[in-house]
């Protein structure tokens, strides 16, 4: 293809939306809504995540040891748990920090009344996981290795953040295949429109001699310009609005603020901008491609 | 390949643009359009194909345009196979014949320069030659000073100019006109056949189909008359053969 004719393509693929300008909105407008749509439900998943990963971060497994056992042991059982891919942090608790911590959560002034440390044998190892789906087989594990006396875990934690999670990712797939089929019904309706408006042109161009590609690639184009156009003004919109929006729910729900931390948005547009235009393009492609070569036998 | 090449070469030597040989086409229903058509056109003639409506004119056209194959027989236009032609290769058939319509389809949201080189831009015709071949095809159809026109703005006979001027831009060896003059007055009539006399003259063969019966009896051109499907008479220096 000369250079000449690729622009010439190029330059007809934008005439053709200003040339059907209000069926390009149209296309425009309902790609832009079901992306921004897409946009919204990422940031909102994507925090979310976020968010079920620090609360993740949060939940431990607590080891307990057999009474009298020597320090040496337990040194080797915190060496044998770091060793586990699954685990993400390891924290030994002394009876003595056990006890401070118990006081000071429990009893307030209250602990005076005792001398020793009634917690003597609860020095225990903390252990944070990468991934509380992990948990159980982690559990399995840590109750068969001798000296272990007892390991502690909140299963409701874990298989609760576990399903939020598989949860989200199924609602998020089935979100993107519905705007997905959505989009490519209006963009591939824009196309037959644009075909059938211009008819007599096309008809010129084959008998005039132009080949399948010269004619079908503007139309081509053409979805993909609404395709892109349709990507950039929702993630626009979206950018503007993310840290407002952000901002209004650390006001007004202060409460949740303390437990809940958002990611930032050039984190979120790191993914969503490429992810948006790569889907517009594809949007727009799969549309008009598939439109062209069902309503243009040339 | 090297069978089809040498097929080419021998009808390019006999001077025959356009053969068909017991050409047939039915369409699914009525009754067959053509029937056993036999048809020699050398290069350089003018020849007129006149007939009433139905007598199968339009379908001989879509034929030699390969928009249309026949039922049998076998078409050759200047070496190319029409039979047998493969799909991709119809676009580059098409690029030796300039066609020209009754209603002259023109593209109407753009002006006359544009409307010519748009067949120069299909062929892929580098912009700088476009801008010299476009003005130079429309000072020979007498449009030099319209090119700014939009189609809306010119008259019947001014439309088949363009028309003409944008068949011909590509340089092809055959012009196809499917009644040329039939939206236009006589005045305007007769100036685009001179126009297509002279084009004629220049090496272009040219294949009218008309019905305007003042102007085939009045050229003295050959004239190929269809009744029903079938040639009923071809002859040199022809004229319009009255219904009986």
């Amino acid at each position: 293809m000369r250079i000449s004719t690729f622009f010439y393509t190029i330059k007809q693929g934008f005439i053709n939306i200003f040339r059907n300008k209000w069926f390009s909105l149209a296309s425009i407008a309902t790609i832009g809504a079901c992306l921004f749509l897409f946009g919204l439900f990422f940031a909102i998943i994507e925090n979310f995540q976020h968010i079920v990963k620090t609360a993740q971060e949060g939940v431990s497994i607590t080891v307990m040891f057999e009474e009298g056992l020597a320090d040496e042991r337990i040194q080797e059982i915190g060496q044998m748990i770091e060793k586990r891919t699954e685990v993400s942090k390891v924290v030994f608790v002394s009876a003595d920090e056990a006890w401070e911590g118990f006081k000071e959560d429990y009893l307030k002034g209250y602990a005076d009344g005792f001398p020793d440390n009634p917690l003597e044998n609860s020095s225990h190892y903390e252990v944070y996981l990468n991934d509380v789906s992990m948990q159980p087989a982690l559990v399995t594990y840590l109750e068969g290795v001798t000296g272990v006396r007892d390991v502690n875990r909140s299963e409701i934690t874990a298989s609760t953040l576990t399903g939020v999670n598989a949860l989200i990712a199924y609602i998020s797939v089935g979100i993107i295949a519905i705007l997905f089929a959505v989009s490519i019904f209006l963009i591939s309706n824009t196309v037959t429109i644009g075909i059938s408006v211009r008819k007599e042109e096309i008809s010129i161009m084959k008998y005039i001699g132009a080949t399948d590609f010269f004619v079908r690639s503007p139309f081509v184009i053409e979805g993909m310009l609404i395709g892109v156009i349709g990507a950039l003004i929702p993630v626009g919109i979206i950018y503007v609005l993310y840290n407002k929006v952000i901002e209004y729910i650390m006001v007004k729900f202060s409460v949740l603020a303390r437990l809940l931390s958002f990611l930032p948005v050039e984190e979120i547009f790191r993914t969503l901008l490429p992810i948006s235009i790569i889907m517009g393009v594809g949007i727009g492609f799969l549309g008009s491609i598939t439109t062209v070569r069902k309503h243009l036998r040339v | 390949m090297v069978k089809g090449r040498k097929r080419r070469r021998q009808i390019a030597d006999r001077d025959e643009i356009i053969t068909l040989s017991n050409v047939s086409k039915a369409y699914a229903t009525g009754a067959p359009a053509l029937n056993g058509v036999e048809l020699h056109i050398n290069k350089g003639e003018f020849v007129f194909i006149v007939g009433d409506s139905g007598s199968g004119k339009s379908t001989m056209i879509k034929l030699l345009l390969r928009e249309l194959v026949p039922t049998s027989g076998d078409i050759n236009v200047m070496g190319y196979d029409l039979v047998r032609i493969r799909h991709g290769k119809i676009p580059k058939f098409r690029r030796n014949l300039g066609i020209v319509f009754q209603d002259f389809r023109l593209l109407k949201d753009r002006n006359v320069y544009e409307n010519v080189a748009f067949a120069q831009r299909i062929v892929q015709v580098p912009n700088k030659d476009i801008k010299r071949n476009v003005p130079s095809i429309l000072a020979t159809v007498g449009l030099a000073g319209k090119y700014k026109a939009k189609p809306r703005q010119l008259s019947g006979g001014e439309q088949q100019r363009v028309a003409i001027a944008r068949a011909l831009v590509n340089r092809p060896a055959i012009l196809l006109a499917d009644e040329p003059t039939g939206n236009l007055d006589p005045k305007n009539s007769w100036e685009i056949m001179k126009l297509l006399e002279q084009i004629n003259e220049n090496g272009t063969t040219v294949l009218v189909v008309t019905h305007n019966r003042e102007i085939v009896n009045a050229m003295q051109k050959r004239v190929v008359t269809m009744k029903k499907g079938v040639i009923v008479s071809d002859e040199e220096k022809g004229g319009y053969i009255d219904e009986d």
